[in-house]
Order: structure tokens, then C-alpha cells, then sequence
């Protein structure tokens, strides 16, 4: 790496942060120091709860002033900034420091235009008059390679995809040529291929104006792509910070290895064809822990259990007078595939490409208008109500959010022990019963049942809701996006429970997900959508190893790579905004035909643009 | 839009179809009736009572008379007042001008202090002020209207001498500053419990915006907490509040009702009470459909202004 000889732009000294209210303080930082030199970037990475936001909000003192308190230094420039006056404060936020938050969606203004949200920052710090504000606004726009500036002046939030909110965000933290720029999870919320073209603009950008960069993510793999130093933390303490380089090809701290082992690569399952499970590191010395985890074979897929067939799930949009039909969304259109008991088919894709309603539809969730949807011999869509309850009792769904699937007026027990009772299956003693034994099943202490769901962790409550999908013994799990909100180690926990419970029980999974690495370890077979369609079908060895259809091979050459030494491999970022499925009432999709690569691996025969 | 004025429009109609059967068929249900303004000094014989009842159309089943009266209503003639032989439009809208001047009065103080009072609550959370607003919030709510416009008149017109007690403006007198003085009373009185409700939503309202990720943003690009409070956090915690305005209406119109018995005050609500009391049923109708009406159109036109004031509205085409 290039010697930096110069002082540091941000000096973080021993800084203590505190939550709390009269005399009762939590620490939550514990003495952090780090430095960041003019025209470099930063990662600061950890799991959820490590301090890593706090730290950045604390730099820029976001934190609500009462309830936190902040001890130590933070020298700016040769300024301390805890002793600088509300105004002087003020001139530094966005003038010298600028922040992007993790969420486009919410971060921006509802009742502003993008336009006016920006000049207002140049009109703050740099005092352009209205004119001179917009003129900029439209050079910024065209910056971020935001395309029709002009319309977009005047457009709402609301308007935009998160992506373009994202580079609005961009747009009016550069607006002052900040010398620093924190960047707090910037990307988390995005697909994968707008994260790559996000991450990419980034790093232009700072080279551009030569900005130091503050980088904080809970991703590996974004680590590795853009910073040149690295720091560690873990529960508000520093763990380690060293060059990328050096933190990735020789980790000190057992922690670091273990969080880099953790993480879920995507080409290590190269030349397997069943699912495994993954390694457990410890997190204090990194080592791997419980060795025989892959003794045990993951399970190899059994008889046919669901076959879907041209399903169709389209949402009218309407409007006028009449209510007339001004559009659909076709958000799954002519779908079908099989999946065997025991076998995970997984169904990847962008945000908006249907995955989840192709979930919902099989489910019945959500109606679908055409199509066979056959759970052992029988066609769901036809089912009469009752018939319905009973079929559903054997496909089960376990949802992202932890946090809102599960009613926190409920006992986990109650929750757990509910579907049984719905369904007829048990008496209450019964139920209870076997609530126990699905808790010791997910790895839960069976006398946590009378807890309250804001008692567990994320990981715990996934667990919880495992538990309750298990409880009706379900053949099919539809698990959409189970696993995304979760921290790497606890997500390869869940990831391993969920190998498991299907080798014991034989249940098949509907693994909805837009992770592929995390696809790569769980799928027998891999389904890649793409507006409402499958491009591409076949064993997750023949699809990810030799994807045939050029939207599989764009996803995945937009997965970041986390390898440090190969992010300067020059790669294509792809600057197509993600399609949109609502087509004119009349479109009718056109008939498609699938190519096979090898057997049962099939692609579609048609460009995408 | 279009769709959305409509089917409003259709409902508007169905709700004032069901509105005038109900009030109509209480009305009529109700012990004593016109003719029992007749009865009382017997000076009138039970022949002439009969007469009566059969001129005014009276003594015909109930289902005819509401479709009579439901019919010519919608031609535009409400009937006459039994009391004076007038047009009840015409004297609906003789007292129209006195409750729309305190009605809007009323609504102008609850807004400016319930907004002033609930923005500096949610800004100041848990502080002193926070907590006086909070409790009299309750109280206001608490007091009855008549009570406290009584202990309005008792305080400042009959012990300070400072307020007139009733009326909209001394006769003889109806200088601009007169009629102000007069209405200094009864608007405060009404505009008590709009202003506790007002002040109660909008704290609520700014505390959820003042909590967006939005706001974080605007700070962290600098913007001084002054404009931070006008210009992101205010418009944003505006929005519900023209839905309350809406909600808001009924519970003026009633407090209107009983404010403006309390200080003579020659408007709707005063008429509504009287007529009553007259047994005049084409007015007691006629009020309360055009209340009715009233309510309608508020709650139509808060709806409207929410898709202008709020851009993810009126965009999503």
C-alpha cells in the first residue's frame, strides 16, 4: 500500500458513547480509536449491535442530545468536534462531512422534490441563489448519472426506485464538495446489481474529488471491494484494524477470521451437487467449531411432491371514471416448476421480479389468475375453502422479518402451540408438548416458551418461527427471504438448522432469497426470475456454475467478491435501472420457449434488454 | 380523481338519504308534536286541532309525509316554518352568516394554539411544558361546553365586566370592533376542546416526524433546527391534521349548538334549540340537513386537500 505521510483528516480518540437517562448510562462504545487519512476509505464492519452506526452518528453528533453521551475525541481537521457551537456544527454537516444513510426509501423528504432537497444544501453552505442552486443541482444530477435531470428536479421521492433515491442521496451529500463522506450501510437495501453500480459510483467519485470515505457495512463483500483500511468491531469494542489487505489475507483476531469464514462465498460449492451445511467458527478464537457438522449427508431429493404449472399472477391497475383498466402488473407470468420432498428448488431475483408472489400464489396467499399448482396429485387452485386449510396445513411459510411475523402480545408458546389447536391436531397439554419438543428441535430452551418474542434476538425469533411452521408437519416450506435479515454467523445457523430439519424430516423447501451465495449452499436447484418470468431452471451446480441466460450471468458477476486482491479485475457494471413488470392492458406476453442446456437445466430463448 | 369524486359523491347522497330518514322518523316518533303548541291553553277546540293537523298534512301516514317532504326538498322548496310562515331556507340562511363568523373564528384559535401548543410538546418531550399542555388537554376535554361558557360569562361579564354576555353585537352598534368584542367570548368557549384535540393530534403527528429517517437526513446536511421545524418537519406533520379537520367538523357544529344558547348567539345552533323546543319540524329538518350537508362537504373537501398537500397522492396515476 502507498505510504500516507500526511496527518490524518479524522482522528477518533478513545471515544466512549453512553445511552441512557439520569444517572443510568449504558456503554455502548467502549474506547474506539481509529484514524482516516485525506483521500482514503475506511470500512468500519461488524454485526448488528457492534456500534458501528452509533460511532458514525456520534462522529456527525446525530445522536438525540440527553439521551446520549459522548466521551473521548473526535478531532476533525485539528477540531475537536464535541466542543464546536451548534452553528459550527451545523457548517460541518454536509459542508464538510456529508452522511448517506442505509435507507433510500425513508431518508429523503416525502413532500419535497429531489431537486429542491439538494439546492437546499447548496443554498446552506454554499449560497446559491435559487437559479445558480438549480443549475447546480442539474450538473449533480447528471454527476450521479441520474438521466433526465430536468424531470427529475421536479419529481417526488416517491417517484423513484432506491436506487435512484440512493444517488439522490449521493447527489446532495457531494453538493459542498465535502472532504469526508460516511457512508452508513449505503448499499444493504439494494439488489445486488445496484449495489455494484452504487459501489462503483462511490469510488469514482472519491477519487474524483478526492474524498475520504467512511464505510460502514455489515458485509464482507463490500469490504473487500471498496476500502483501503479496515476496522473491526464487536460489541462497541475494536477488535482489529489493519489494511484490507492485511485483515483479509492474515486476520489476527479470531473474531475477524471467524466473521471472513462466516461468510458465504459464492463459488465455493464448485464441483458439489447436495446442499451443506456451514462451518461454525468460534467467535473468540475463530477456530471451527463442531467438525463433524458435514458428516451427515444433505438430503437427496425424494418422490414429486409439487408441480406448478403456467402460473399466472397479474395485479390491474385502474383508473378514470369508469375505473378503467390502465395497466397490469405482470408479476408472475406463465411460471412452472417441480419440487421433489426433501429437495430445495431456490427462486432468485431482483426486487419487483415476482419471487415472492410466485410464493404467495402458490400458497393461494395471493389469488393467481391461471395456472395448476399440484401439492401431491392435488390442484390447490381448485380447492374449495376447506380443502384449502387442510392443503395448507402442509405448506407452511416462515417470512424475512423476524420481527414483525410473530405477535408480540403472544407467548412464543401460544405462538407455536396456535396452529395445532386451529388445525385440530392436538389438545392443549398436547400441543404443549410437542411446542417443547419443536423448541429443542430449532435449538431453543424449551422453558423460554412463556417468553415474549421481544425477549429473543433475530436469529432466536427465525428459530421461533421455524418452530411454528415445523408444528404442523408440514411436506413444504415456503421460505421467503428467511434468512436475509440476519447477521452472516447467525444466518449460517439458521441456514444449517433449516439442512437439517429437511434431512430429518424430508420437508421441501421454496427458498426465495436474492442472496446467491447463500443460494449456492442450500438449493438442490436454483429458478432465476426476471419480470414475473423464469429465464433459467436447472440443478444449482449447472445454473451458477454455467449460466446460460444473460440476466443469470449479470446477477452473478454483480455479487461482490470478497477478495481484495480481485477487485481491481476491471468488471462491467451494468448501469440498467431494474425493468419494471407493468405492461398496457392489452400486451399480451408473447409465447416463450425454453432451450436446454444439459438435461433439466433450461433457459429461455430470448434477449432481455 | 374522477372515480374518487364520484363514488364520494354517490355516498354523500346515500348517507343524506339515511340521514333525513332517521332524523325524520325520531322526530315524529317524539311525544307532543306541532299541534301540542296548540293544545296547551285550550283555547282550541279538538275539531280545530283535527282541522289543523289535516291542513298541515299531519295526520297521513308517516311514509308519505317524509316522501313528500323528501321530494320537494330535493326541488328546492324545504317547507315553511310552522312559527312564522317562513321559508326555512330563507331563515337557514339568515342565521348561517352568525355560526359560520364564530364557527371559523373558533377553528382559527384551536388551530394556531393546538398546533403552536402540540409542535412544542412533541419538540420538547417529557418537559414542564409537555406536561401542563398534557394535563390541560385533559381537563379541557373534560369540561362540559355550557359549564364553562356559563363560568366564561360569570368571570368576565358579570364579575370583570370586561366581556358582553351575549349577543353578536349591541343594537344600534354594529361597528367592526363591536362585533369583534362580542365574539371574543363564545369562540374562546367553542374553540376549547377543538383546541385540546388539535393539540393532542398534532404532538403525536410531529413526534412520528420527528423520528423519520428524513429529518436525520436534513440534519446531517446541515439545516439549522429552526428550518429543520418549518420547512421538513411541519409540512409533513401538517398532513393528518387536514384529516382532522375534517373529523373536527361535527364536534364544532354541536359545540356550536350549545355554545350559542349559552351567549345568544343568533346562529344555527340557537335556531336548531328553538325550533325544537317549538315543535317548527320543517326547520328542525331543514337544520339538520344542511349540517348534515356541511359535514359532508368538510369531510369531501379535507379528503381533496390532502391529495394536493401531499404529493404521493396526487401523483400516483
Amino acid at each position: 500500500m502507498i505510504e500516507k505521510t500526511q496527518s490524518p483528516i479524522l482522528r477518533v480518540d478513545d471515544l466512549r458513547v453512553a445511552f441512557g437517562a439520569r444517572k443510568k448510562w449504558t456503554e455502548v462504545i467502549h474506547g474506539l480509536s481509529f484514524d482516516v487519512n485525506p483521500g482514503e476509505t475506511v470500512a468500519l464492519v461488524g454485526e448488528s449491535g457492534s456500534g458501528k452506526s452509533v460511532t458514525a452518528m456520534s462522529i456527525l453528533g446525530l445522536l438525540p442530545p440527553g439521551q446520549a453521551r459522548i466521551e473521548g475525541n473526535i478531532i476533525f481537521e485539528g477540531r475537536e468536534i464535541p466542543q464546536l457551537s451548534p452553528d459550527e456544527m451545523r457548517r460541518l454537516r454536509g459542508g464538510d462531512i456529508a452522511m448517506i444513510f442505509q435507507e433510500p426509501m425513508t431518508s429523503l423528504n416525502p413532500v419535497m422534490t429531489c431537486g429542491n432537497q439538494i439546492a437546499e444544501s447548496l443554498a446552506i453552505h454554499r449560497g446559491l441563489d435559487t437559479r445558480a442552486a438549480r443549475a447546480e443541482t442539474l450538473r449533480l444530477f447528471d454527476r450521479v448519472r441520474i438521466s433526465d435531470a430536468e424531470r427529475r428536479f421536479s419529481d417526488y421521492p416517491h417517484n423513484l426506485s432506491g436506487g435512484m433515491r440512493q444517488r439522490i442521496m449521493i447527489a446532495m451529500a457531494l453538493a459542498c464538495k465535502p472532504k469526508m463522506l460516511i457512508a452508513d450501510e449505503p448499499t444493504t437495501a439494494l439488489d445486488v446489481t445496484i449495489q455494484a453500480q452504487i459501489l462503483s459510483l462511490v469510488k469514482e467519485l472519491q477519487e474524483d474529488e478526492g474524498m475520504a470515505v467512511l464505510f460502514i457495512t455489515h458485509d464482507m463483500g463490500v469490504v473487500a471491494e471498496v476500502s483501503d483500511r479496515t476496522v473491526v468491531m464487536r460489541n462497541g469494542d475494536l477488535v482489529e484494524t489493519g489494511t484490507t489487505a492485511d485483515i483479509f489475507g492474515a486476520p489476527k483476531a479470531g473474531y475477524t477470521r471467524s466473521l471472513l469464514s462466516a461468510v458465504p462465498r459464492l463459488g465455493s460449492m464448485a464441483g458439489e451437487s447436495l446442499p451443506r451445511k456451514f462451518q461454525i467458527y468460534s467467535r473468540n478464537s475463530g477456530e471451527a467449531e463442531d467438525i463433524k457438522i458435514n458428516e451427515t449427508p444433505a438430503s437427496a431429493p425424494g418422490a414429486p411432491l409439487l408441480k406448478v404449472q403456467g402460473l399466472t399472477t397479474r395485479f390491474t391497475l385502474r383508473k378514470g371514471i369508469l375505473g378503467r383498466v390502465a395497466g397490469r402488473v405482470h408479476a408472475v407470468e406463465n411460471v412452472s416448476f417441480d419440487i421433489r420432498s426433501g429437495e430445495t428448488l431456490a427462486l432468485v431475483g431482483e426486487s419487483g421480479c415476482g419471487k415472492s408472489t410466485t410464493g404467495h400464489s402458490v400458497l393461494r396467499l395471493t389469488e393467481p389468475d391461471a395456472g395448476t399448482v399440484n401439492l401431491n396429485g392435488e390442484n390447490v387452485l381448485e380447492m374449495d375453502k376447506d380443502k384449502l386449510r387442510q392443503a395448507r396445513r402442509r405448506m407452511q411459510m416462515i417470512f424475512q422479518d423476524p420481527y414483525s411475523s410473530l405477535n408480540p402480545r403472544r407467548s412464543v408458546g401460544n405462538s407455536i402451540i396456535e396452529p395445532m389447536l386451529v388445525n385440530g391436531l392436538a389438545t392443549r397439554e398436547e400441543a404443549h408438548y410437542k411446542a417443547r419438543e419443536l423448541m429443542t428441535q430449532v435449538g431453543l430452551l424449551p422453558d423460554t416458551l412463556e417468553r415474549y418474542p421481544h425477549q429473543f434476538s433475530g436469529g432466536q425469533r427465525q428459530r421461533i418461527c421455524i418452530a411454528r411452521a415445523l408444528s404442523l408437519e408440514p411436506d413444504l416450506i415456503v421460505a421467503d427471504e428467511s434468512v436475509s435479515a440476519l447477521d452472516v454467523s447467525v444466518k449460517a445457523q439458521v441456514v444449517n438448522l433449516m439442512l437439517d430439519l429437511q434431512q430429518r424430516l424430508g420437508i421441501a423447501y421454496l427458498f426465495i432469497s436474492h442472496d446467491m451465495a447463500v443460494v449456492e449452499r442450500v438449493a438442490h436447484r436454483v429458478a432465476v426470475m426476471y419480470l414475473g418470468e423464469i429465464v433459467e431452471i436447472g440443478t444449482r451446480e449447472a445454473v451458477l456454475g454455467n449460466p446460460q441466460h444473460p440476466y443469470t450471468k449479470r446477477l452473478l458477476s454483480a455479487v461482490p467478491v470478497a477478495d481484495p486482491s480481485r477487485r481491481h479485475v476491471s468488471r462491467v457494471i451494468d448501469e440498467r435501472e431494474i425493468q419494471s413488470p407493468i405492461r398496457q392492458p392489452d400486451y399480451v406476453p408473447p409465447s416463450r420457449s425454453y432451450l436446454e442446456a444439459a438435461p433439466g437445466h433450461m433457459y429461455l430463448d430470448a434477449d432481455i434488454s | 380523481m374522477a372515480t374518487f369524486l364520484l363514488r364520494r359523491f354517490g355516498q354523500a347522497v346515500i348517507l343524506l338519504i339515511v340521514v333525513s330518514m332517521i332524523g325524520f322518523t325520531i322526530l315524529h316518533l317524539a311525544p307532543g308534536g306541532p299541534l301540542s303548541q296548540y293544545a296547551v291553553d285550550g283555547s282550541m277546540t279538538q275539531a280545530d286541532l283535527d282541522r289543523l293537523a289535516d291542513q298541515l298534512g299531519l295526520n297521513r301516514p308517516l311514509p308519505v309525509q317524509y316522501g313528500e317532504w323528501f321530494l320537494r326538498m330535493l326541488q328546492g322548496d324545504w317547507g315553511v316554518s310552522y312559527r312564522d310562515r317562513q321559508p326555512v331556507l330563507d331563515i337557514i340562511f339568515s342565521h348561517l352568516g352568525a355560526t359560520l363568523e364564530l364557527m371559523l373564528t373558533a377553528t382559527v384559535i384551536a388551530v394556531v394554539l393546538g398546533v403552536w401548543i402540540g409542535t412544542l410538546g412533541a419538540i420538547r418531550r417529557y418537559s414542564f411544558f409537555d406536561s401542563l399542555a398534557t394535563v390541560g388537554a385533559m381537563v379541557a376535554l373534560s369540561i362540559p361546553t355550557f359549564w364553562f361558557g356559563l363560568i366564561v360569562i360569570y368571570v368576565f361579564s358579570v364579575g370583570l365586566d370586561w366581556l358582553p354576555s351575549g349577543n353578536r353585537y349591541t343594537i344600534g352598534d354594529g361597528s367592526f370592533w363591536n362585533r369583534v368584542h362580542h365574539l371574543v367570548g363564545p369562540s374562546i368557549v367553542l374553540a376549547l376542546v377543538s383546541t385540546a384535540v388539535w393539540s393532542r393530534y398534532m404532538r403525536s403527528s410531529m413526534l412520528d416526524v420527528i423520528n423519520q429517517d428524513y429529518i436525520r437526513t436534513a440534519r446531517a446536511k446541515g439545516v439549522s433546527e429552526r428550518r429543520i421545524l418549518f420547512r421538513h418537519a411541519m409540512r409533513n406533520a401538517l398532513l393528518p391534521m387536514i384529516t382532522i379537520a375534517g373529523v373536527q367538523l361535527p364536534v364544532l357544529l354541536s359545540g356550536a349548538l350549545v355554545t350559542e344558547t349559552v351567549f345568544t348567539w343568533p346562529g344555527m345552533g340557537r335556531l336548531f334549540l328553538d325550533s325544537i323546543s317549538y315543535r317548527d319540524y320543517p326547520v328542525v329538518m331543514g337544520v339538520l340537513m344542511f349540517s348534515a350537508v356541511i359535514v359532508l362537504l368538510g369531510n369531501l373537501l379535507a379528503d381533496l386537500l390532502y391529495s394536493v398537500a401531499d404529493p404521493r397522492i396526487s401523483r400516483q396515476s
